[in-house]
């Protein structure tokens, strides 16, 4: 199911089908749209200049078809595939950082001199760059700057690269739709808020204030027109 | 973004300089008062229930930064508000030593369109901070004057809260709060501990409708994108548009005002703007001039605005246009619940903000510095975007595995990808909005050095904090330390400390300046009358921020539209009388 026919299905559901009856008083009530309509316009806002300026940083290209190859290899590495989901590769997640690095430039030579690093680091210990190194041989590299608290002082470079690297990645595949998969988010969609599930609150030993109970927005009376007393309660 | 530029014809009964929240409100009152109005805007038009203008309800992909700020978007790729501390071709300069960051939004709606909502009334006591602690000075208005508008504000606009007869933090017509969120249990109950209070918050957003025109929240906790069922409160939705459609309202977009237009007798005439489409000067005429285009705009125009009759400046022969300048203090910490970790997942979002928060609780007179501050609370399973999973060198070894053993910092592989899963929604922080003093030497002035590309001169600002603001934000790092504490959280990051003035933001981080044009009685000290009437030009006016003496320990907003609403009311009564 897209996410189209998602916000369908919750429309029809809880949310009557998208229509409110509203109105009080002598008025005739007047159907209002009450919850939002999803198109699938591309345009999102932006002024002229946003897009001038996006179009022109996904053509200009920035890593290496080498750097490309490092940059998918260590971002599964640090992302794998799990029964949960699939790997920052699958993701995407090396696409997102080609962009971020074009549109935040300072991140530029720290990751462009980290994947070089791990090349002089490769040589210096088996004569070879990273890539053409065995798999544990590449490990043993990584093991060695993955671990800020452990790390050898002498691999503080790597470590700062690897820091960066392991941010840009977290951060690529869990702001994807695979990560939201992974995560199992239920937000950004129209729904009625109607407090922390009853379970939830038990298990954390909550319970809500007496004195606001009957105060609270209630789902049952949140589509008729709000009027009050001259003191300020709401009556309707 | 469309282009509007509309032929000016007539001379028109107001023209109102800004489409934020003091000139949407003024737009509306006058349009329906009957009067022909012009409203001139410096940016472009902008509704959010257009497909085209649409940004809620985006998931982070859909941006290819992943909803990252831009220098135009500093709160994300997603938020409404085009503009922000740093717009090319529009610079502003600061005197060495001090430093201001002047936020503007350049849009229909200006930054009613990013704001977070907060819509609390100045109490009582807001009004006379001098006759409490000596220092700044009294408004020539106290609550009873602006009672009667904040009641209006809240039907018109509505704000959902819940009445608890605090003196200073009056209560109004509240529409229904929703319930609190987990993360804000925890620090009720922290802050229980130590006889903080944490309540109900109040945000101008509809949990219910109030007109037929508005549709309610569909809790999406996207506000700050705009809403395109209009269930929030912006200038453009629930004012300058429903005021068009109904009264004789021209809005001209693009156009920036250069100055305001005199006669030889120093009245005001009209504006003269720079259209940004063809970078010509045009004109437009009218019996009045509404300044609303935000404290430091509006007094930059009035500056620019010199004429014989006004050498220093439109109404500036007190000197005071621009002094007096000043932001909130705003100071923030952050940390993470372990209980949290491995949380059941559910839809969290709610609205677009806190749902409860802390008003200013103590008594200055037992603590050492001036003001108080209010505290708002953030956290929890809000949307990831760019940035979610950052970090993991420091915060995995807080994340203990089912054993009990907490990670690596670090690290890599199923196990990094299991913990940032974890740990998703544990996260909580605080953010502390507190007065400051104004004072005279806290000011914008025009640069007479610098043009921006429409070759206006631009402001120079002068801005510093004094040792009363620097220990405010000492006292709310010292609180959000016991509150975190007493909830449960771990601290993350050091304390902040002396070097970093307790991590009080620089001046105009937090978007809340004022004070630029205040009000008073004595026109040798003040720049408006207590109508936001300008002392030496009786046909101009101010609506936004600029005619505040103080700034409460809240957010300003709805004083600017309670404030707006009765300044218009004069306007409508002095142009019948026929006495401007």
């Amino acid at each position: 199911m897209n996410r189209r026919e998602n916000l369908k299905l919750l429309f029809t559901g809880s949310l009557a089908s998208g229509l409110f009856m509203t109105g009080c008083g002598p008025e005739a009530p007047k159907e209002i749209a009450h919850a939002p309509t999803i198109g699938e316009g591309t345009k999102w806002g932006r002024t002229p200049e946003e897009m001038m300026r996006n179009a022109e940083l996904k053509a200009e290209v920035f890593f290496r078809e080498d750097e490309m190859k490092k940059l998918n290899y260590l971002v599964d590495v640090i992302i794998p595939k799990d029964d949960v989901s699939g790997s920052a590769t699958e993701a995407g997640v090396p696409d997102f950082i080609e962009f971020i690095v074009k549109d935040m430039p300072y991140y530029q030579t720290p990751m462009r001199g980290g994947l070089m690093w791990l090349d002089t680091q490769a040589e210096d210990r088996f004569g070879k760059p990273f890539m053409e190194a065995s798999e544990d041989q590449r490990i043993e590299i990584i093991d060695d700057i993955a671990y800020p608290d452990k790390a050898k002082p002498e691999m503080s470079r790597g470590v700062s690269f690897f820091n960066t690297l392991r941010d840009l990645t977290s951060t690529g595949f869990f702001t994807s739709p695979e990560g939201f998969k992974d995560l199992d988010y239920k937000g950004n969609r129209p729904n009625v808020w109607d407090g922390v599930p009853d379970e939830v609150m038990a298990k954390h030993g909550f319970k809500l204030e007496e004195k606001y109970i009957p105060l609270y927005m209630n789902p049952d009376t949140r589509s008729t027109l709000a009027q009050w007393d001259d003191e300020g309660n709401l009556i309707g | 973004m469309s282009f509007q530029i509309k032929s000016p014809g007539e001379a028109y009964d107001v023209i109102i300089v800004g489409s934020g929240a003091g000139g949407g409100m003024a737009s509306k009152i006058l349009s329906e008062a009957g009067f022909s109005v012009a409203v001139v805007e410096a940016g472009g038009d902008f509704d959010p229930a257009k497909e085209e203008d649409r940004t809620q309800l985006r998931f982070p992909w859909e941006s290819p930064r992943r909803g990252a700020s831009t220098q135009n978007r500093p709160f994300g790729d997603f938020d409404a508000a085009i503009g922000g501390w740093d717009i090319d071709g529009e610079p502003y300069t600061k005197n060495d030593g001090t430093e201001f960051d002047w936020f503007r939004s350049r849009m229909v709606g200006g930054r009613t369109n990013h704001w977070g909502r907060i819509s609390l009334r100045f109490g009582p006591n807001d009004f006379k901070r001098k006759n409490i602690d000596g220092l700044g000075d009294n408004w020539p208005i106290g609550y009873e004057d602006l009672k009667p508008y904040y009641d209006r504000v809240d039907k018109l606009i509505g704000v959902f809260g819940s009445k608890e007869g605090i003196y200073n933090e009056p209560d109004g017509f509240f529409l229904p709060p929703p319930k609190p969120r987990l993360h804000e249990l925890f620090i009720k109950k922290g802050a229980d501990k130590v006889n903080i209070p944490v309540m109900p918050s109040r945000l101008s957003i509809l949990t219910k409708p109030i007109n037929n025109e508005r549709g309610a929240c569909f809790f999406c906790n996207q506000c700050n994108r705009a809403c395109q069922a209009y269930a929030d409160f912006s200038a453009g939705t629930c004012l300058v548009k429903p005021a068009m459609k109904k009264g004789k309202v021209d809005l001209y977009t693009h156009a920036m005002v250069r100055k305001v237009t005199t006669n030889d007798k120093g009245m005001a005439t009209g504006v003269s703007y720079i259209s940004k489409v063809d970078m010509k000067e045009y004109k437009l005429k009218s019996r009045v001039v509404v300044l609303g285009a935000s404290a430091c705009e509006s007094a930059r125009i009035m500056l620019n605005s010199k004429s014989k009759v006004h050498p220093d400046g439109l109404s500036n022969g007190s000197g005071m246009i621009g002094r007096y300048l000043h932001d909130s203090t705003g100071s923030d910490r952050m940390g993470f619940i372990p209980d949290l970790v491995d949380r059941q997942k559910y839809n969290e979002d709610g609205v677009g903000g806190m749902h409860v928060y802390t008003p200013w609780w103590l008594d200055n007179s037992k603590l050492d510095f001036a003001r108080g501050y209010h505290i708002e609370y953030w956290g929890g399973m809000s949307m990831p975007s760019y940035g979610f999973g950052f970090g993991m060198d420091t915060i995995r070894k807080h994340i203990k595995d089912e054993f009990g053993n907490p990670g690596p910092a670090g690290g890599y592989g199923a196990g990094l990808k299991k913990d940032i899963r974890r740990y998703f929604g544990s996260m909580v922080g605080m953010s502390g909005r507190g007065e400051s003093i104004p004072r005279y030497e806290n000011y914008c002035e025009i640069d007479n050095n610098t043009v921006d590309k429409y070759g206006i001169p631009v402001l120079k600002f002068n801005y510093t904090w004094s040792d009363q603001e620097i220990k405010q934000a000492k006292h709310m790092q010292d609180t959000f330390e016991e509150v975190l504490t007493n909830a449960g959280a771990v601290l993350f990051g050091e304390k902040a400390g002396p070097d970093s003035k307790y991590g009080l933001h620089a001046p105009g981080r937090i978007i809340h300046e004022v004070g630029t044009t205040r009000m008073g009685d004595d026109p040798k000290t003040s720049v408006v009358n207590s109508n936001c009437q300008a002392h030496e030009c009786k046909n101009l006016f101010v609506v936004d921020g600029g005619p505040f003496v103080s700034q409460a320990d809240k957010n300003p907003t709805w004083t600017i539209l309670a404030l707006a609403w009765r300044t218009s009311d004069y306007i409508v009564s002095e142009l019948k009388k026929k006495n401007i």
